[in-house]
C-alpha cells in the first residue's frame, strides 16, 4: 500500500488560515491502514484545527468526509454537494487523492495535509516499511523475492557491496543489507548459482524515466 | 595488450606491480595534487586518484589525474557510480582518456550519508560491475551502452575493488568471479589486516582458477596509531583489523608507533608475495604519502620495472 | 483566577476506577467536584478523538484512569489508553497548549483514597494552569463558539 503522514500542523494551519470553511477529506483505503488520513484521523485533525481557531478566537467550519477511494474520480464525484460551502479543500489522502480533486475542482483550493512517503509493507502493529519503487519492470522473481531497487540503499543489482557488516547495511546498524538477505534466500531456495548471473544495467524508461507513466486497458476502458 | 596502460605493461612482464594513491583537494589547488604525486612518483607504477572520495565534494578525478599525467605519471582514474549516471559517466571517460588517461578503477562509492551532503540524491545508475562491463563495450566493442558505435572507442585497462572481508565471507570469490565475468582486468583490495583471512581467500581464489583470469593486487596501508587501528576495526564498514596487531600497535610508545605501522605494513608486503594469486600492492597511505617510497624500498619493491 | 473552578473529565475504567471512585463515595472521601466521570468498559476504549472533543467543548483537563500497568482486565487497553494520552499531549502541544492538561492515571478498584488524592492533585493542577485557552468562548460545541 501507499504510506503517508500526517505534516506538521503548524504546516497544515498556514495553508488553511486564510479561509473559514474547510472540507476536510479523507480516504478509505491505504491512509485508513496506515492510519494517516481514515476517519479516525480526519476527526482527530478537524477537533485540533477547532481548537486551534477558537484559541485564536475564530471560528472556522469544518465538515468531515471520508471518501471510499479518493483516487477514484468515481468517489471524488461524492463531493460535489459540499463543494460549493466549502472555500479550500484539505485532502488527507497520499498525493494521488490530492491530485484526482485538484483535477476535478478546478475552481477550489486544495491542500495535502498528509506526507506520501513510499509504498510498503506492514512490519507490525505500527510500522510500515518500504517495499517496493514501483520500477515498472519487477525483479523479484530472480532475486528471491526481496527487492534490491527498493531496499538496496544503493539499488545496487549486483551487490552487496564492500560496506555490509554482520547483515547489515552501510548506512545505519539497523538497517538490513538486501543482498545479505537476497542471498540468504537464494541459499535457502537452492539457487545460489543464479547469484553469479551479471545483472544487466537497468532501462529505466519504465521506472519513470521515459516520463510520467500510464497504463491502458483497452479491454476495460470505454 | 589490450590497452597503453603502463600497469598492464607491468602486470605483463610477471614483476610484482605498486600502485599508490592521491586524493585530490577541496579546492582549486593543483599544486596540491602535483605535491602530493611527487612524493611517490619513482616508487609506483600507477597513481589512483580518488574519485570525491568519502562522498564528500573535490576536484574531479579526471582533472587530477590530467595534472599527474602532465607530471609525465600514470594515474588511474577512479569513477564511482554514485555521482553520475551512464551519459555522464561515458562522456568522462572519453575525455579523460582523449587527455591520456588509459587505466581506471570502476566503484560503487560510499553512500552520501557519509559525505558532506548527505542531502545528495545518490545516483546509481549503474552499480561497479555494470560500470565494468560499460567499459569494457566501449573498449572490446567499440559501442555505447545505448547501442551505437563509438568514433575512436577509449582503451581503458579496467580495475575493479574486492573487499575480501565484508560480509558474507561465502560471497566474496563469487563476486571476485563476477566482476572478471563483467571484464575486469585487474582487483584493488581493501587494506589488509588479517592476513590469514586473506590467506584463505587467495586460496579459494586459485581453487577457481580465478588468479589466472586478473591481476589481483593486495591493499596495504600503513597505520599510523593504535587509536587510527582501534577506528578502523570499530568504524569503518567491512574493514576487518585482527585484535593481534592492535595489541602489537599499543604494545610500543606513542612515538614509536608510526614506525611499528610502516613495520607491520612492510611485513605483510613480504609474507603476501609469496602469495600464489597476489600480483602486486595497492598502497593506501592515507594523508602520509611520505612514508610510500620507504615502504616500497624496505619491501624489496624497487626500483620500478621499466617497461 | 482565583475562584476559578476547572472543569474535568475523567474517562474512568469501570473495573478499577470507577470502582474506587464508588468506593471513595460510600467510605465519604471527598473529591473535588470539578472531576466529572465518564464511566468506560475499559480505557482502551477511550480514543484520542474522545479527549479532544472533550477540550473543544471546553474541559480545562482530561484525565484517562484505568488499571495497574499490566492488570488491565483486556489486556493492555490500558497501554493502549496511555499512548492516546501521549499523542493528544503531542496535539496539544503543537496547537501551543499545556500538554499537562490530560494526564494518564493508573489505580486499582481498592483505591479508594487514591482516586480522591489524584482527583485532588489534578484538579489543584489545572487550577494552576488556569482556564482552557478557549474558554473565554462560551463554546459548545465545535462549530457555535461565539464570544
Ligand atoms: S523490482 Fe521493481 S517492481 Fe519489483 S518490488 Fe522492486 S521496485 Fe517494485
Ligand atoms: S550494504 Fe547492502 S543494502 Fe547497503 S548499500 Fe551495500 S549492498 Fe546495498
Amino acid at each position: 500500500m501507499i504510506t503517508a503522514e500526517q505534516k506538521p500542523l503548524k504546516e497544515i494551519i498556514e495553508y488553511i488560515s486564510p479561509y473559514d470553511r474547510i472540507l476536510l477529506v479523507g480516504c478509505n483505503e491505504c491512509v485508513t491502514v496506515c492510519a494517516a488520513g481514515g476517519r479516525k484521523e480526519v476527526g482527530l485533525l478537524a477537533s485540533a484545527l477547532n481548537l486551534h481557531s477558537l484559541k485564536q478566537g475564530r471560528t472556522i467550519d469544518i465538515k468531515e468526509i471520508t471518501l471510499e477511494r479518493q483516487c477514484d474520480p468515481e468517489y471524488v464525484e461524492e463531493l460535489v454537494s459540499e463543494i460549493d460551502r466549502a472555500d479550500a479543500i484539505l485532502s488527507m489522502a497520499c498525493g494521488c487523492g490530492v491530485q484526482t480533486i485538484a483535477e476535478r475542482y478546478k475552481e477550489k483550493p486544495v491542500f495535502p495535509a498528509v506526507n506520501t512517503k513510499f509504498m510498503g509493507a506492514s512490519q507490525s502493529q505500527g510500522i510500515w516499511v518500504e517495499r517496493c519503487q514501483g520500477c515498472g519492470d519487477c525483479l523479484l522473481g530472480i532475486t528471491g523475492g526481496i527487492c534490491p531497487v527498493a531496499r538496496c540503499s544503493k539499488h545496487l543489482l549486483n551487490g552487496p557491496c564492500g560496506g555490509t557488516s554482520d547483515g547489515k547495511c552501510e548506512i545505519a546498524p539497523d538497517v538490513d543489507c538486501a543482498w545479505c538477505l537476497i542471498w540468504e534466500r537464494l541459499k535457502a531456495l537452492g539457487m545460489e548459482k543464479r547469484y553469479e548471473e551479471i545483472m544487466e544495467a537497468k532501462d529505466f524508461r519504465p521506472a519513470g524515466g521515459g516520463g510520467p507513466r500510464k497504463i491502458i486497458r483497452e479491454d476495460l476502458s470505454l | 595488450m589490450k590497452t597503453q596502460s603502463r600497469l598492464e605493461k607491468v602486470l605483463a612482464s610477471g614483476a610484482l606491480a605498486v600502485t599508490s594513491e592521491v586524493g585530490p583537494p577541496r579546492g582549486a589547488i593543483p599544486e596540491k595534487v602535483k605535491e602530493k604525486a611527487s612524493l611517490i612518483k619513482d616508487h609506483v607504477d600507477a597513481i589512483n586518484v580518488t574519485d570525491n572520495q568519502t562522498a564528500m565534494v573535490r576536484m574531479s578525478s579526471w582533472a587530477a589525474g590530467v595534472i599527474i599525467k602532465q607530471m609525465g605519471l600514470d594515474p588511474i582514474l577512479q569513477m564511482v557510480t554514485r555521482d553520475r549516471n551512464r551519459l555522464a559517466m561515458q562522456s568522462d571517460i572519453i575525455g579523460a582518456y582523449s587527455m591520456g588517461i588509459n587505466t581506471m578503477m570502476c566503484l560503487s562509492g560510499d553512500h552520501v550519508k557519509f559525505g558532506d551532503h548527505p542531502m545528495a540524491n545518490g545516483v546509481f545508475d549503474l552499480d561497479s560491475i555494470q560500470l565494468v562491463q560499460a567499459v569494457r563495450k566501449m573498449r572490446d566493442e567499440g559501442k555505447f551502452q545505448g547501442g551505437a558505435d563509438i568514433k575512436s572507442p577509449p582503451k581503458m585497462f579496467i580495475g575493479a575493488a574486492a573487499n575480501p572481508f565484508a560480509d558474507p565471507f561465502e560471497l566474496r570469490v563469487m563476486r571476485l568471479a563476477k566482476k572478471i565475468k563483467a571484464g575486469a582486468d585487474f582487483i584493488q583490495t581493501q587494506c589488509i589486516f588479517n592476513l590469514d583471512k586473506f590467506e584463505k581467500y587467495m586460496e579459494m581464489v586459485c581453487d577457481r582458477g580465478l588468479d589466472e583470469q586478473v591481476h589481483l593486487l593486495a591493499g596495504i596501508t600503513p597505520m599510523k596509531s593504535a587509536g587510527m587501528a582501534r577506528y578502523m576495526k570499530n568504524k569503518v564498514p567491512g574493514m576487518d583489523v585482527p585484535d593481534d596487531v592492535i595489541k602489537r600497535m599499543e604494545g610500543v610508545s606513542k612515538e614509536e608507533q608510526p614506525e611499528e605501522g610502516i613495520k607491520i605494513a612492510i611485513e605483510s608486503i613480504e609474507r603476501l608475495k609469496k602469495v600464489k594469486g597476489v600480483h602486486g600492492f595497492h598502497i593506501m597511505a592515507i594523508e602520509w604519502e611520505e612514508k610510500v617510497p620507504q615502504i616500497v624500498e624496505k619491501a624489496g619493491l624497487f626500483p620500478r620495472p621499466v617497461v | 483566577m482565583e475562584n476559578f473552578e476547572p472543569e474535568i473529565v475523567a474517562f474512568c475504567c469501570h473495573y478499577c476506577a470507577y470502582t474506587a471512585a464508588d468506593m471513595a463515595g460510600s467510605k465519604r472521601i471527598a473529591y473535588p467536584p470539578n472531576v466529572k466521570i465518564i464511566r468506560v468498559p475499559c480505557t482502551g476504549k477511550v480514543d484520542a478523538i474522545h479527549i479532544m472533543k472533550a477540550f473543544e467543548k471546553g474541559a480545562d483537563g482530561v484525565y484517562v484512569a484505568g488499571c495497574l500497568e499490566g492488570d488491565c482486565h483486556f489486556k493492555n487497553g490500558n497501554t493502549r489508553a496511555k499512548y492516546r494520552v501521549e499523542q493528544v499531549q503531542k496535539y496539544l502541544t503543537d496547537l501551543g497548549w499545556e500538554k499537562d492538561r490530560v494526564a494518564m492515571i493508573n489505580m486499582s478498584a481498592g483505591m479508594g483514597e487514591f482516586f480522591a488524592s489524584t482527583a485532588l492533585e489534578f484538579t489543584q493542577n489545572i487550577k494552576q494552569l488556569g482556564p482552557s485557552p478557549i474558554k473565554h468562548f462560551n463554546t459548545d460545541g465545535h462549530q457555535t463558539a461565539v464570544s
